[in-house]
């Protein structure tokens, strides 16, 4: 399950270039989630994780060669869902 | 080759990554931000997944990779349906 | 160069990390606070896929991400909206503050410290040494079902005594009003698709990344989530099961504990031919009590008609459910 990077040097270094990149975009996203004025727009940054956190997760199993990081971002999308659903079912009872 | 097919996909897929999250930020209303953020973000997932799938060896995760593909995209729009319907409920539909 | 690219991402996941950690702590909004909690611990999540540690990956997102965040989001769910905001004096922010920057040097220091200095044999290798007679090839299991299952029986217990605790204090809150039928819709697949990942993760336990706490947990969210998308049905357990649900988890625990005491003079000393089969048996009666465990503290306290079983009881059960026009 778990031994050395992946087989060429140049697409390690390919795969790690993708995965800051991908890092740096879900870190531009989360200014949202610092700024936005609405509640709402802070949920975005669960919804922003959920989606950035699997692609990222994906990029590190082949990068880590540890195929139970598949499982995790499959655990991920579906606990970030669960997640929204509590955050927007929770509020809509204060009256 | 495959190599190199896949380090496209996945470059690609970045692409639609930064523009979701540049949208997210620059977009100037909750409702249009996620449509970036759903829509891009997973035609994003969906190409780093494909690269993903071309350089993973087993059968068996390539096919949770699709399952993980199918369900991030249908939470992304469940969730992105229920933040933007708790905006409306809430009446926050403003910056 | 491989080590630079590695050393950026570490760095900049770090300091993400900080940064969300940060404003959780200091923001005023109440709200605010939760969905930075969750967002944060989604990465967290990835932060120990990038340790090499799936494991520990799969219980943050399931635990930290999905229950944490739903547990507090019920804890703050009956706050009227005037008072989310918290009002604090300059001075207990300062207080808080600077106490916290403290705390975070001397453990940034002591990791580094432990990290840099330690000797002495890791404890990987002894793990991996003792693996065959463990019953089970996933190093993480075999410690924490074999080796220390001790350990494991009592966090068990602890989990226990905090439900006990909240069943003790309150009773179940009142309902919210429908939710969407689109999410509704969405619930009808995705809590079978949940419990059968629950259930995935519970045998995968053995020989991969998995096990009784991440599968309890992933079937309590799956109990959340039908809570949250039907909130007004009829409940679908009654108390007497699950009471028993409940504490089926440490009471097999003890069981095979005894059993073992009384063949292998040591309490929870496996004998090393049935260990792989007692594993399997104590992980799936935990994930049991785990997610009855989970889902109780969610809802916040006793259901309807927990307290006895004597006839004022059925005859108040029933009396609300005519009150309420029927059981949907």
């Amino acid at each position: 399950m778990m031994s050395g990077g992946a087989s060429t040097s140049i697409l390690t270094i390919a795969l790690l270039i993708a995965l800051n990149l991908l890092l740096l975009s879900l870190l531009i996203g989360l200014f949202r989630a610092w700024l936005g004025p609405s509640v709402e727009d802070r949920f975005t940054a669960v919804l922003l994780i959920g989606t950035g956190g699997v692609a990222m997760l994906l990029i590190l199993s082949i990068l880590l060669q540890i195929t139970a990081l598949y499982d995790v971002a499959l655990v991920l999308a579906l606990l970030a869902v669960v997640g929204t659903v509590a955050l927007t079912q929770s509020e809509s009872n204060h009256d | 080759m495959t190599d190199t097919l896949a380090m496209l996909a996945i470059f690609s897929g970045l692409f639609f990554f930064f523009s979701g999250s540049i949208g997210l930020l620059r977009l100037p209303d909750l409702f249009s931000r996620l449509h970036a953020l759903a829509k891009a973000d997973n035609v994003g997932l969906a190409l780093i997944a494909l690269g993903v799938i071309i350089l993973e060896p087993a059968l068996i995760n390539d096919i949770k990779i699709v399952i993980i593909w199918l369900l991030v995209m249908a939470a992304s729009a469940i969730s992105s349906h229920l933040v933007a319907r708790h905006a409306l409920r809430e009446n926050r539909n403003d910056d | 160069m491989i080590e630079l690219l590695w050393s950026i991402f570490d760095i900049t996941l770090v300091l993400i990390l900080l940064a969300l950690a940060w404003t959780t702590c200091s923001t005023q909004d109440v709200m605010r606070a939760v969905t930075l909690f969750i967002a944060m611990g989604l990465l967290l999540a990835i932060v120990w896929a990038r340790l090499k540690a799936p494991d520990l990956a799969l219980a943050e997102a399931v635990i930290g991400a999905g229950i944490s965040g739903a547990l507090l989001l019920s804890a703050i769910r009956d706050y009227p909206s005037t008072s989310m905001v918290t009002h604090r004096s300059r001075l207990t922010e300062g207080i808080i503050n600077s106490l916290t920057l403290a705390l975070m040097i001397l453990m940034s220091w002591a990791a580094w410290h432990g990290l840099n200095m330690s000797d002495g044999v890791r404890l990987s290798e002894q793990v991996n040494s003792q693996l065959p007679v463990s019953g089970v090839s996933n190093p993480v299991t075999a410690v924490l079902l074999n080796f220390r299952a001790y350990d494991t029986l009592l966090e068990l217990a602890v989990v226990l005594t905090a439900v006990l605790t909240v069943l003790t204090l309150n009773e179940k809150r009142a309902d919210h009003e429908a939710s969407s039928p689109l999410l509704q819709g969405m619930t009808r697949w995705l809590v079978p698709l949940l419990v059968v990942t629950s259930g995935y993760l519970l045998w995968v336990g053995a020989h991969a990344p998995g096990g009784a706490f991440q599968a309890g947990a992933m079937l309590a969210a799956a109990m959340i989530l039908l809570q949250l998308a039907y909130p007004s049905r009829r409940q679908a357990f009654n108390n007497h099961l699950l009471k028993i649900l409940l504490v089926i988890g440490i009471l097999t625990f003890m069981l095979v504990g005894l059993w073992m005491m009384s063949l292998n003079d040591d309490f929870l000393a496996f004998t090393p031919a049935w260990a792989g089969t007692l594993i399997l048996i104590i992980e799936a009666a935990a994930t049991v009590s785990i997610a009855t465990a989970l889902t109780l503290a969610y809802i916040g306290g006793r259901p309807i008609g927990w307290e006895g079983v004597g006839r004022e009881d059925t005859h108040r059960t029933n009396r609300s459910i005519i009150e309420n026009g029927g059981a949907e």
